[in-house]
């Protein structure tokens, strides 16, 4: 056990956690009035949920030792989580190749389970503004264990299929944004698109509250990708260098096709461009180097503006753009990491086809992005399709004009004045 | 009596309230209102999709003067609210049959 890598990962599972707050921000600035509480809520209450079924379930059906698809019950609960002495399944040194954890397995879990938080909550972007909370609580529970936790399993834990075969994903390329952009898609299509869209005008109602959910998410991604290197050292050194570069190249990105496109460069724009950077980066922060960051953020950037389009023409009310940048972004890093992966930065890595690597990781890439889309795009489809035939998925067209608000959260995000008509019942 | 009632530019509420105050008037009311004249509204693009607002943000203000005084308010307003770029705003003077003053009952020019 090594007190600094510790150190470091347990400060990295903090930073990772607050993502889901600077989430919500970013989010919630983007709808309207009416809805940001709806919003937020969405995804504060992943926060709760979520972090109870990973100790019950998520962690042990994603790092026990079941095979390569799926784990087994042998954590859960947290049996046996806590003891020092716990070696997880597959962090061994094999050989050349030592996986083996310097970290105690109850802070790699608490690590694990700010990941497994915030990706169901990145999917809340897409289906804004008309979701029944209700529906979207027994959705986030059913697939936090039915697709995260067996696709986080594949990819992250060495014993996964995909992790075997040489598939690199240094901090969720594939398990977070791919994952959850597939799943909104499939979800937006279930649910429908909001009533009005795209005609009515659904204007952003807070961009400061976007722009401030931004810093917040740039602020926390630095735990989660260089903390992935689960040492504090050299690695988490440059994971973290290119996931800041990767941000700052996706801004410029985005701004300039923006301006060339469409006249200004915004504010809106920077925010989106930065996450967009962020996003693609993930997979790769740990396995690339030199100015490869700044090439993979500014494609990014510029790509993903252009991906933000296909909802008009396809007529999908991806409503926050989901899909254009976690999906689309996802997959950018996802390849790209097969082009510019650099075994002199990470040896545990693999060369990619610039480093006299050939094609076998971007196949192995290929390969992790279509199980991964294919997997949780059937599965995601399916659940929405049953919790929308049960419970409900979608609120009632009268709830959805009055706001999610009011209507599922009984509040009001902002009471400026008006206390006139308001009065005290049963005091 | 006369109402005297001013659309204008709202950063420019201030000078007019000068203005105003100059003439030695009892009082104003302060509205934030939203129109269009011949300025017309503009255009805003979040990610792409592009919105025209009709609506351009303007300040009502609100003047009740006696007969005499209302070409000494108008000119005030005018020339305090001027900056010769298209979207300004207009002055109207309509007539008022009554004004009461709430707290003593006063009628009429007494209550302005």
């Amino acid at each position: 056990m090594d007190t600094g890598n510790t150190a470091w990962v347990l400060t990295s599972a903090a930073l990772v956690l607050f993502m889901t707050p600077g989430l919500a921000f970013f989010y919630g600035g983007m709808v309207r009035s009416k809805n940001v509480l709806g919003m937020l809520m969405q995804n504060f209450f992943s926060m709760g949920l979520v972090s109870v079924l990973w100790a019950l379930v998520g962690f042990s059906l994603a790092f026990g030792d079941g095979g390569g698809f799926i784990g087994n019950f042998d954590f859960a609960g947290l049996k046996g989580v806590g003891d020092a002495a716990l070696q997880l399944p597959g962090y061994v040194k094999v050989g050349d190749v030592d996986l083996a954890l310097t970290i105690p397995a109850i802070v790699f879990c608490a690590y694990q389970m700010m990941f497994a938080v915030i990706t169901p909550a990145l999917i809340t972007g897409a289906i804004a503004d008309r979701v029944k909370f209700a529906g979207w609580a027994t959705f986030l529970g059913l697939w936090l264990v039915i697709v995260y936790s067996p696709i986080a399993h594949w990819v992250f834990s060495p014993t996964g299929w995909l992790f075997k075969r040489g598939a690199l994903d240094f901090a969720g390329g594939t398990v977070v944004h791919i994952n959850a952009g597939i799943a909104a898609l499939m979800v937006v299509i279930v649910l429908g698109k909001r009533k009005g869209w795209p005609r009515e005008a659904m204007p952003p109602h807070s961009l400061p509250l976007t722009l401030l959910g931004t810093g917040i998410l740039w602020f926390g991604w630095f735990g989660f990708n260089a903390g992935s290197a689960l040492s504090a050292g050299n690695l988490a050194g440059q994971a973290l260098i290119n996931t800041h570069l990767a941000a700052a190249a996706g801004m410029l990105g985005w701004l300039l096709v923006e301006k060339l496109k469409e006249g200004h460069a915004t504010t809106l724009g920077a925010a989106s461009g930065a996450v967009a950077g962020l996003v693609a980066i993930t997979p790769c922060a740990g396995f690339v180097g030199g100015m490869a960051p700044i090439v993979i953020g500014f494609i990014a950037g510029g790509v993903c503006l252009l991906a933000i389009q296909f909802k008009f023409k396809f007529g999908y009310d991806d409503s926050l753009d989901v899909v254009g940048v976690h999906l689309v972004g996802g997959i950018i890093g996802s390849i790209l990491l097969g082009f510019f992966a650099d075994t002199s930065v990470n040896s545990l890595g693999f060369d990619g086809v610039f480093f006299g690597g050939g094609g076998e990781l971007l196949t192995d890439q290929l390969v992790a992005v279509g199980a991964t889309l294919v997997f949780s795009g059937v599965l995601s489809f399916v659940l929405a399709k049953v919790v929308d035939a049960t419970i409900g998925l979608r609120v009632s067209p009268d709830d959805e004009a009055a706001g999610l608000d009011t209507t599922q959260h009984a509040e009001t995000a902002y009471n400026l004045g008006d206390f006139g008509s308001m009065g005290r019942i049963g005091a | 009596m006369k109402l005297v009632t001013a659309i204008i530019k709202p950063f420019k509420l201030d000078d007019v309230k000068e203005a105003l105050k100059a003439l030695d008037i009892q009082g104003m009311t302060v509205s934030e209102v939203q129109g269009f004249g011949r300025q017309r509204g503009h255009t805003e693009v979040y990610r792409g999709a592009e919105y025209t607002v009709d609506f351009v943000p303007k300040v009502r203000v609100e003047v009740l003067a006696d007969d005499a005084d209302v070409t000494r308010v108008v000119d005030a307003v005018v020339a305090a609210a001027r900056t010769d770029k298209i979207g300004d705003g207009k002055v109207w003077v309509t007539s008022v049959e009554n004004v009461v003053r709430i707290r003593t009952g006063e009628m009429g020019p007494d209550a302005l």
